[in-house]
């Protein structure tokens, strides 16, 4: 019966929206639709208001970067309909320099959920409140959640007996962090790897 | 003849007993009424999602303990269930009754902790005194089974690490014969108690409407009276065969929360017995080689044994491509797991939703022309944790 109900809502949504739908897909039991970013607004409203669908509520957005692809960002918005018992994720897909609407018009809760996406991605939304970093410190430079920032980070923090305040210094490791690459278990990690590829250059030259 | 007055910065937190844990509130007042409040949170956040990013799915796992402290195991429970739901596996029915057994306790153990540090919060110490007595005996039940007493890391994907102790069941089950005289006397402290109803009733009051529009879960939204709960709803493990009812508030204000937690408690109680009753003989995890570890006789004896443990242990398994969305109705709501795989060991990203997050960023409004002196009433009726606000 649950799945039934899952295939009903991916005709529905998809005859309702036409074109706005660019991909609609049931996977375990899950609806994921995906819209252009431009019909965002349009779409959750719909989504929202519409008696058959009836998704009042925003669960949460979920942002995700692969930076090989030229859409380099992803936004998952996650709505849960209490009616009708029913899921459905909607995926929009763009670039860096990209723009998006803040649905914070929509969906109240949007507002640290939307800041919570600027702050570990750099996303930024057009309209939005507050638009301000949320859980990283105050001055934090950089977006931590992007495939691009160190798991280490940059900076680090200690109290200094010497100035009687916290203080702020680049990251220093005793030894690096390892990161294996399974899928050639027999070279170890990264790091020793370019370690030999560096000492054979030097050798060449 | 017109008063001047001037709004007052008041800064509340980070290190204020009643703020329940690392929280900054920047309050504007206007005499005692605030105006507007502010939450500064992250000063707890550890990076949790990121460090998932780089570890397999066995070593992602404890990290789910240090989000909401208060309840470990719920949040393993829903990235267990995310894991399991992508690789399509199956948990033995005695994996899943000892998971629920534990997902209950440690619904007792939050809801312990909340009424009691509420009460502490209006001015009523006794309640904490009597209520961590028991949180401790049920934390006991934690080390049995799992070795800790607070990160546990017993639920693994495909069921539970291992088998629990012989005279546990027992144990818990006399708990749960002694534990409901225990709530009747919390109640008595404070269920008609004249300074607790002052400051509770009709504090924070929050409607049906707003309580969707703020994304809100568990008991935040039941207390609004709106009958949702995942387990009964979206039911997960075996809840479809339990018997237990839901608690719902009718007015949406503090005092109704503190009802129903206490009311969940006593069903939580009730669902633990009946597993208790019934549960069966077996396994308690999985016994697909590739994804959880052999017997420790099966590695003496069996080559094939010995290479699954080596790989699982040193590579991990690995996930069929896709995302999924799990949830699991954590003490204080609607906790889920948004977990991507790219078909490695690692996810590729785990995105944690905590109930947390969305109660606290309704605090404005909350508060909103309330006196200074009900911001502790509301914190405290909001269930914040901030391992979990924070991640």
């Amino acid at each position: 019966m649950e799945v039934n109900k899952i295939h009903n809502l991916e005709k529905f949504v998809n005859s309702e929206l036409a074109s706005r739908v660019q991909k609609s897909k049931v996977d375990n039991d899950e609806l994921l639709i995906e819209i252009n970013e431009t019909d965002l607004i349009d779409v959750l409203q719909f989504l929202k208001s519409n008696d058959s669908c009836k998704f009042k509520q925003l669960i949460d957005i979920a942002g995700v970067d692969y930076p090989e692809d030229e859409k380099r960002f992803n936004l998952i918005y996650l709505l849960l309909s209490h009616e009708n018992n029913i899921r459905i994720k909607i995926l929009i897909r763009f670039s860096l320099n990209q723009t998006i609407q803040s649905i914070t018009k929509i969906f109240p809760s949007a507002n640290w959920m939307e800041r919570e996406v600027f702050d570990m991605y750099g996303i930024k939304f057009k309209n939005h409140p507050d638009l301000r970093r949320i859980l990283t410190d105050y001055g934090f430079k950089g977006h931590p959640l992007r495939k691009d920032f160190p798991l280490t980070g940059f900076n680090e923090v200690r109290y200094s007996e010497k100035e009687k305040k916290v203080v702020y210094e680049p990251v220093k490791l005793e030894q690096n962090y390892r990161n294996f690459d399974f899928e050639s278990p027999w070279e170890g990690t990264n790091y020793i790897k370019d370690l030999k590829a560096t000492k054979k250059n030097e050798k060449k030259n | 003849m017109k008063k001047k007055t001037k709004t007052m910065n008041l800064n509340f937190g980070p290190q204020h007993p009643a703020a329940h844990g690392v929280l900054r509130l920047i309050l504007e007042l206007d005499g005692e009424v605030v105006e507007k409040a502010d939450p500064h949170i992250g000063l707890l956040h550890r990076g949790t999602e990121k460090l998932i990013e780089q570890k397999t799915y066995t070593q992602a796992l404890p990290y789910f303990d240090r989000l909401d402290y208060v309840a470990p195991m719920n949040q393993e429970h829903a990235f267990a269930l995310a894991a399991e739901k992508l690789l399509k596996v199956e948990v033995p029915i005695r994996g899943k009754y000892i998971r629920v057994i534990f997902c209950e306790i440690g619904r007792i153990l939050s809801h312990i902790l909340n009424v009691t540090t509420q009460a502490l919060d209006v001015g009523a110490l006794t309640p904490s005194l009597w209520g961590f007595e028991e949180r401790e005996t049920l934390m006991t039940f934690y080390e049995r089974a799992s070795g800790s007493r607070l990160h546990a890391n017993y639920f693994r994907t495909g069921g539970v690490h291992q088998d629990i102790p012989l005279k546990l069941i027992e144990d818990i089950e006399k708990f749960c014969r002694s534990f409901p005289k225990i709530i009747d006397d919390l109640e008595g402290l404070l269920t008609d108690n004249r300074i607790f109803k002052q400051r509770n009733v009709d504090i924070g009051i929050v409607s049906k409407q707003e309580a969707l529009d703020h994304s809100f879960s568990g008991v935040m939204l039941r207390g609004s009276g709106i009958p949702w709960d995942l387990r009964r709803s979206q039911p997960y493990e075996i809840y479809n065969d339990l018997d237990f009812k839901i608690p719902v508030g009718k007015n949406g204000d503090c005092y109704d929360r503190y009802l129903c937690r206490i009311e969940e408690m006593r069903e939580s109680v009730k669902i633990i017995l009946q597993c208790i009753e019934r549960i069966p003989k077996g396994p308690v995890l999985s016994i697909d080689g590739k994804i959880t570890p052999p017997k420790r006789e099966d590695l003496k004896q069996s080559m094939e044994a010995l290479i699954h443990h080596f790989k699982l242990f040193t590579e991990g398994y690995r996930v069929p491509k896709g995302n999924v969305y799990t949830a699991v109705e954590a003490p204080k709501g609607e906790f889920g797991v948004y977990l991507i795989s790219d078909g490695s060991n690692k996810p590729y990203r785990c995105k944690i939703r905590a109930p947390g997050f969305s109660h606290l960023q309704a605090m404005d409004y909350l508060i909103r022309g309330h006196m200074l002196a009900d911001v502790p009433a509301i914190l405290g009726s909001l269930d914040i944790v901030f391992g979990e606000v924070d991640r």
